[in-house]
């Protein structure tokens, strides 16, 4: 390297960002953080895991008669919930994001990255390209263990795609949320309560049972919440089965709640930390 | 590339912060020359925690400019950014990560090429001392390892203008002398060192200009023996074989005091040669034996005590 102590001040190209570049490597930090601790992940995999097996084997036998016209059962209600615990196992680890934006907070090595002369949002897309990766391995997991026990979708080809297009879609969105709430809490145990509201929106939304069952009021909540079209959107590219106006309201939803999070988080990043 | 002479590493002007009520500066000037270290020094709450946070654009001041190798903080920050690197009082490492891993973050940060950042990392942990223990994720690391790790961070990316906050604060003796070598080490190599402190034996050891901060406000500024000299308290202290020639040397020099219950003269003194002499001569021309002689100059502990009205170690509320 040529450096030259004497000069006052860098070269101009000194000066120019990397935003590719450092985003990249403030990936491969968050990823290494996984591969280091696969605990971590294990523990937010096992949420959905366990309502997976909780709602079909000890719950599934009466809602399954309850949603469907026909002779309804465990594996039509297996059928029935799968999208929803798709969406709890993006939950559980955006759970996970705001944790560790909020551990990084707490350390100062987000302090360290302030002071750097790196590409500001680097920092926040490092963990937003991490918690994409770790999502995607916890939905293929959750995704086996459903196959495993009897699951047995229509799609084809394009409705796989589709599937796994719409669910970028919606962790890209609830990480970027999940990013501006891991910033906003001033601890790690804030963190971790604070998505909490996601964890619980899917039971308030037609996952787990149909809406037309419930009280009017949590009815009302229920069609007009995110999470309803959502998870509407999945069943239908699972089963094969027209989306209808869902897709465009929950496409709408995931913009909506990407643009909010990612202008909070930038905001939040861009404030003055008192300390 | 300009050819105007080097501007002070840091210069700053006026600068003013407060949270709410709480007036943290009220008008800091300071200017540390290329190639110095500058200790600021003073008590918790004195504001220096702050004004490194400011120098280092982690927080903007109310008032007041600052200039970091001639770069504007306000107006060129990312500049700013570029040439400086930071150890901060709380520790800035990955915990999750081994102390090669923080290294090599801070190597792919900085864009090193691969062979050079690797060179480099290898290079820092062996002067370091954490070769054995670059392996090992940092969060097993003591207090002194960490704060090794950490300067090791910040020089990843040669900076020119090194801010230092606290950085011996709770660590042990050894771990301490350790690192002031380091810092010792950093300064012969040309680069600008910017340290606060507590401890007057710190600034004592390691500045070439030392700022006694008290309220937000330099109260004196100066080398440590300058500020020394600010202060009254100076004496020789003068030790006779028997009571006669203690009184003999009582009033041949007037002016002076006995250490209670020993043969010893307490005479106010500089310090310095000349007046050194002339107790010396006076006692000479009246054949006065002295047994023994120590010159006792204040140190930055009386310095601060008369400046602030608050022994240096007293820990003041916010």
């Amino acid at each position: 390297m040529v450096t030259a102590p004497s000069l006052p001040g860098p070269a101009p190209a000194a000066l120019r960002f990397h935003p590719l570049r450092d985003s990249a490597t403030m990936s491969r930090r968050n990823l290494r953080h996984m591969l280091r601790y696969p605990s971590t992940t294990l523990l937010l995999v096992g949420m959905p895991i366990v309502f997976l097996l909780l709602f079909v084997y000890v719950f599934g036998g009466t809602l399954g008669a309850g949603i469907s016209e026909g002779p309804g059962g465990r594996s039509e209600y297996l059928t029935y919930v799968v999208p929803a615990i798709l969406l709890m196992t993006i939950t559980s680890t955006v759970q996970g994001t705001a944790i560790s934006i909020a551990m990084d907070l707490t350390e100062g090595i987000i302090a360290r990255f302030r002071t750097m002369h790196i590409a500001r949002v680097s920092v926040l897309t490092g963990h937003v390209v991490g918690s994409l990766v770790q999502a995607f391995l916890s939905l293929a997991i959750v995704m086996g263990v459903a196959l495993l026990i009897g699951f047995r979708p229509e799609a084809g080809l394009g409705g796989w795609l589709a599937t796994t297009g719409f669910l970028a879609v919606v962790t890209f969105a609830l990480v970027w949320l999940s990013v501006a709430l891991g910033q906003v809490s001033r601890s790690v145990e804030t963190a971790s309560n604070l998505p909490m509201p996601l964890i619980l929106l899917p039971f308030l939304s037609s996952g787990f049972v149909p809406t037309d069952s419930m009280p009017t009021g949590l009815r009302w909540f229920a069609e007009y919440q995110p999470f309803t079209p959502i998870i509407e959107t999945l069943r239908g590219l699972l089963m094969d089965q027209p989306v209808g106006h869902h897709g465009w309201v929950a496409l709408g939803w995931c913009a909506l709640i990407t643009l909010g999070g990612y202008l909070w988080s930038r905001k939040l990043y861009g404030r003055e930390h008192p300390s | 590339m300009t050819t105007t002479p080097a501007p002070p590493a840091i210069s700053v002007t006026g600068l003013r912060k407060s949270f709410g009520e709480h007036v943290v500066l009220a008008g800091l000037d300071l200017t540390v020359p290329t190639g110095t270290v500058y200790s600021l020094l003073g008590a918790n709450g004195a504001g220096k925690s702050t004004t490194v946070r400011i120098l280092s654009t982690l927080a903007a001041p109310d008032g007041g400019s600052a200039r970091v190798r001639g770069h504007d903080l306000r107006t060129e920050p990312d500049a700013v950014r570029a040439t400086i690197g930071v150890t901060g009082q709380f520790s800035a490492v990955d915990s999750l990560l081994t102390g090669e891993e923080n290294l090599l973050l801070m190597a792919d940060l900085h864009h090193l090429p691969r062979r050079d950042g690797r060179r480099r990392v290898a290079e820092l942990l062996r002067r370091f001392d954490l070769v054995d223990a670059a392996q090992r994720p940092a969060s097993t690391y003591s207090g002194g390892m960490r704060r090794r790790l950490d300067l090791a961070m910040t020089l990843v990316g040669d900076p020119q203008v090194i801010f230092l906050d606290e950085p011996t604060t709770g660590l042990d003796p050894r771990s301490r002398r350790a690192m002031w070598r380091i810092v010792r080490e950093l300064v012969s190599t040309g680069v600008t060192v910017f340290l606060t402190t507590q401890y007057l034996e710190e600034a004592d050891e390691l500045a070439d200009r030392i700022g006694v901060l008290h309220h937000g406000r330099l109260v004196a500024e100066g080398t440590a023996e300058e500020l020394k000299r600010l202060v009254p308290g100076g004496h020789v202290l003068l030790r006779f074989a028997d009571p006669t020639s203690l009184e003999d040397a009582e009033r041949a020099l007037g002016t002076s005091s006995r250490e209670n219950g020993t043969l010893a003269l307490r005479v106010p003194s500089d310090g310095g040669l000349r007046s050194l002499r002339e107790v010396l001569g006076r006692l000479d021309d009246r054949s006065i034996e002295v047994e023994g002689l120590s010159v006792r100059t204040p140190d930055l502990d009386d310095v601060f005590l008369a400046l602030t009205g608050q022994p240096g170690t007293e820990k003041v509320s916010t």
